[in-house]
């Protein structure tokens, strides 16, 4: 079968050197290929994003999703993990390089890798995943409804994020961006924000965006789930791979 | 989104959590996002934790918005409706509480 795969929970190098857990996918069939760190969302290291990596897998690529939680509560329930990072203020941006930069070595270092290394994020991780992008060499980042990419987060919240305005500059590798017309959290007035800076810097990118989806429209098991939008998306991010990660 | 709205609380009382046993709760985390169990979009959450327990000593709840306007306003009124001296309110407190609702 060639979408036989195998996952695992292992640890990983993550950022200065920290030991943290990670869960990895992996095709059976023998070859070279690419990698694709998966970023979880803010309400954690789930089993919904854990569905995500081995589909990755089951795609040909090998997949790996670092625990951005694994500090605030070694062990504990993804849910329980969630909720203790989110008290005590939220993932660093710095330290979320540092762990998708281990992830992305350890896909790298294995004896199937052609080299190539993809990230893609949801929600929160969306935001992350140009930040992995700005700051990291990767082949090609996804953004999928990522907030405050551009945008002013409100002042008045306790987890302090800023937008990447003054990142995007430096981004390396080509993204490719998806989003709802109905979202808010990115609106689609900032979803024209970033694609005025991409062109002004000339950047590479590619942007979907669709009519009658909201936010999380790729979570199947969430109410504003859209069939139509997550088999384009799906699509488009497995030609955006295929170009970028492949051969 | 993934909202970023969250606000800590520090909290005295106790909450009934896993394997059904009474812990000392001293934090709460009130913040608006994702829900891992209720079917909404987005829902207010709040969890009653103890810290020095461990992750795993922690109340959830996800309530959509206008059901935790709903459990506020009860919480007020409850509160309004005891002894001040009880409810560790002063008279004045305690009026415009009263006023609020």
């Amino acid at each position: 079968m060639q979408d036989s795969l195998t996952a695992d929970t292992i640890t990983i190098a993550g950022d200065g050197g920290d030991e943290i857990e990670a869960y990895i996918a992996r095709p059976a069939r023998q070859d070279r290929r690419g990698g694709v760190v998966v970023i979880h969302h803010m309400p954690g290291y789930d089993r919904a994003t854990k569905e995500i990596v081995r589909r990755f897998a089951t795609l040909g690529y090998d997949s790996i999703m670092p625990n951005l939680h694994h500090r605030d509560a070694p062990g504990a329930a993804p849910d329980d993990a969630a909720a203790a990072s989110r008290a005590s203020g939220g993932v660093p941006d710095a330290r979320l390089v540092g762990d998708v930069g281990g992830a992305a070595a350890h896909l790298r270092s294995l004896e199937s890798s052609n080299g190539r290394v993809g990230v893609i994020g949801y929600c929160s991780g969306g935001r992350q995943s140009v930040l992995a992008a700005c700051n990291l060499e990767l082949d090609a980042a996804v953004d999928c409804y990522g907030a405050f990419v551009t945008g002013t987060p409100p002042p008045e919240y306790a987890l302090k994020i800023t937008n990447l305005v003054d990142q995007l500059p430096s981004l390396r590798c080509p993204l490719l961006g998806l989003f709802g017309n109905e979202d808010q959290h990115p609106s689609p007035a900032q979803v024209d924000e970033l694609e005025a800076i991409l062109n002004r810097h000339g950047k590479a990118y590619e942007f979907h965006r669709y009519d009658g989806a909201g936010h999380a429209f790729f979570h199947a098991d969430g109410p504003r789930y859209s069939p139509a939008a997550a088999r384009d998306g799906w699509e488009r991010i497995e030609h955006f791979f295929a170009t970028h990660l492949g051969g | 989104m993934c909202t970023y709205a969250t606000i800590n609380t520090e909290l005295e009382g106790s909450a009934k959590g896993p394997d059904s046993a009474w812990f000392g709760v001293t934090r709460g985390t009130v913040y608006f996002d994702h829900p891992v169990h209720a079917f909404a979009e987005h829902t207010l959450n709040i969890d009653f934790a103890d810290p020095a327990r461990g992750p795993g000593a922690r109340v959830a709840v996800e309530l959509t918005a206008a059901s935790a306007r709903e459990l506020v306003a009860a919480i007020e009124s409850v509160l309004a409706s005891a002894p001040a001296e009880m409810a560790g309110l002063s008279g004045s407190q305690a009026a415009v509480v009263a006023q609020q609702l």
